[in-house]
């Protein structure tokens, strides 16, 4: 027998082995379980990744008490008002306590959390321990003198609508980084679709590709 | 706005050090280090684990006495920019990482430690030894913490640190210079810690590019040439290799000049008419 006609007696007989086993799985009802079952897994799986993964990735903190950023932007006209730079160019970000006396030295309103303000930090002279959403890590300079004077940029565009809130959301804090979510931003696929979505150094580069034609040296927001 | 700013004329910020006024006093070392959060153990007998990014070597002419001689040469990093200054550095070469890279606007060699893995490929490259690799974790006596610069950002255990000609203090220059819509920052507004410890102002730092500035005066750069100087009392570390160091050293003394490169006995002359080619 030729080695072909002995590949095609073989094969004959693994047909009929086929459809041996073929009629055995019409019998059985297990396949069909097997089926949902593995859906169902993967449902679950799917889902708890997608929506618990983030939360055990991200420790929630409360601000020592909420900021009414809207309420602050009408009265004093404009974010420089409170965010301004020192005579070198280095820029104050979150205001101490010295400014925010000019106008609280005692309560203005009646809502509580300028209540725990005056009683707990004006009194006592204490600065507020704000967390800060958009901190980057230790490694990168961040010059706000080039982007706002020297690039006429809004604040808008980094920081998004945080002008507008009448509360201070949680802050979120990666456990693994220690960074706040602000930076890799909410959505955990790194899908951005406005500029202030994310802070990330992939965010920094891709503005600066557009802009100067160039990522720049490392150096230029390194430290 | 954007444009302008980016198009402004590129630096080379270099550093000149005259030799016969260095007395070797150390006070450049001590100046860098508490600038640049520069770590240290509690015992530093063992050299070959310190990190120093600024460096003072002690030479020799190796003559007796009352002949002998005594020279005190400080090392920082040289930011080398390769030939026709490329960015060919020997180390940033050889960084399978990006770690290390060439700023074209600055002629500074940057070490990004968050980027570093520490395969210490730079290290064995740079023929300067003015890389070093951080063995442990800096661990900061009691409370010297809170003297840290916040401008520097401390290393890990696990990476190459070099010297950064200070850059920090050139991004808070920019930052002035931003905030009074200056285009350019003065040479006074950009100098190294080093520079302005050194008691004996031997130390000088500007840009290599600006014939107005102190450094450029003081040994004319021949640009075509690789940045070699022109002033004949003015020398680099290692000439011959055509590393194009920013750091360049001035001495009356020829043994000095000399020992600045590698030279075969009785080979000087060769050397000479290779260079001159």
């Amino acid at each position: 027998m030729s080695e072909i006609e002995e590949k095609i007696e073989n094969s004959s007989v693994n047909d009929d082995k086929v459809g041996l086993a073929q009629e055995n799985i019409k019998g059985d009802s297990g396949l069909g379980l097997g089926v949902i079952f593995f859906i169902l897994a993967f449902v679950v799986f799917f889902l708890s990744g997608w929506l618990l993964f983030p939360k055990l990735l991200y420790s929630k903190k409360q601000q020592p008490f909420n900021f009414n950023h809207r309420l602050h932007v009408q009265e004093m006209g404009d974010c420089e008002s409170c965010h301004s730079f020192r005579e070198d160019g280095s820029f104050t970000g979150i205001p101490q306590i010295g400014m925010c006396v000019e106008c609280h030295e005692e309560q203005l309103g009646d809502t509580k959390d300028e209540e725990i303000f005056v009683t707990q930090y004006v009194e006592n002279e204490k600065e507020v321990p704000w967390l800060i959403y958009s901190r980057q890590p230790d490694c990168v300079f961040f010059s706000h003198a080039a982007h706002v004077i020297g690039a006429n940029m809004d604040c808008k565009t980094c920081h998004g609508d945080i002008g507008e809130s009448t509360i201070s959301k949680p802050y979120e804090v990666n456990r693994i980084t220690g960074y706040s979510r602000d930076i890799w931003g909410k959505n955990i696929w790194g899908i951005k679709k406005h500029s202030w979505d994310s802070m990330k150094m992939d965010d920094c580069a891709e503005c600066h590709l557009k802009e100067t034609q160039s990522k720049g040296a490392c150096f230029q927001c390194h430290k | 706005m954007i444009k302008k700013h980016n198009k402004a004329k590129a630096h080379k910020f270099g550093m000149v050090i005259d030799l016969d006024k260095c007395t070797g006093c150390g006070s450049c070392m001590v100046a860098c280090m508490s600038e640049n959060n520069v770590p240290f153990k509690e015992n530093e007998t063992n050299k070959k684990d310190s990190i120093t990014w600024m460096h003072v070597y002690r030479l020799t002419n190796g003559k007796s006495f009352p002949d002998t001689e005594i020279c005190y040469i400080p090392r920082p990093c040289m930011h080398c920019g390769g030939k026709g200054d490329h960015g060919h550095s020997p180390c940033v070469s050889v960084c399978p990482a990006t770690a290390t890279d060439y700023d074209y606007t600055t002629g500074i060699v940057s070490q990004i430690y968050t980027r570093c893995f520490g395969c210490r490929y730079c290290m064995a490259a740079c023929p300067y030894h003015a890389r070093y690799f951080n063995w442990w974790d800096p661990i900061w006596p009691s409370g010297m913490e809170k003297t840290l610069s916040p401008d520097v950002s401390p290393r890990m255990r696990g990476v190459v640190e070099k010297c950064s000609f200070c850059f920090h203090r050139y991004q808070a220059a920019k930052d002035t210079a931003y905030f009074e819509e200056r285009e350019d920052i003065t040479e006074d507004e950009y100098q190294t810690a080093c520079a302005q410890a050194c008691p004996a102002n031997a130390i000088v730092f500007g840009d290599l590019n600006n014939s107005e500035h102190e450094v450029y005066k003081l040994v004319k750069p021949d640009p075509y040439h690789g940045g070699r100087p022109k002033e004949p009392k003015a020398f680099r570390l290692l000439e011959r290799l055509g590393t194009n160091p920013k750091v360049y050293y001035i001495s009356e003394r020829e043994w000095v000049r000399k020992a600045g490169d590698n030279y075969v006995k009785g080979k000087e002359k060769d050397h000479k008419k290779h260079n001159t080619e």
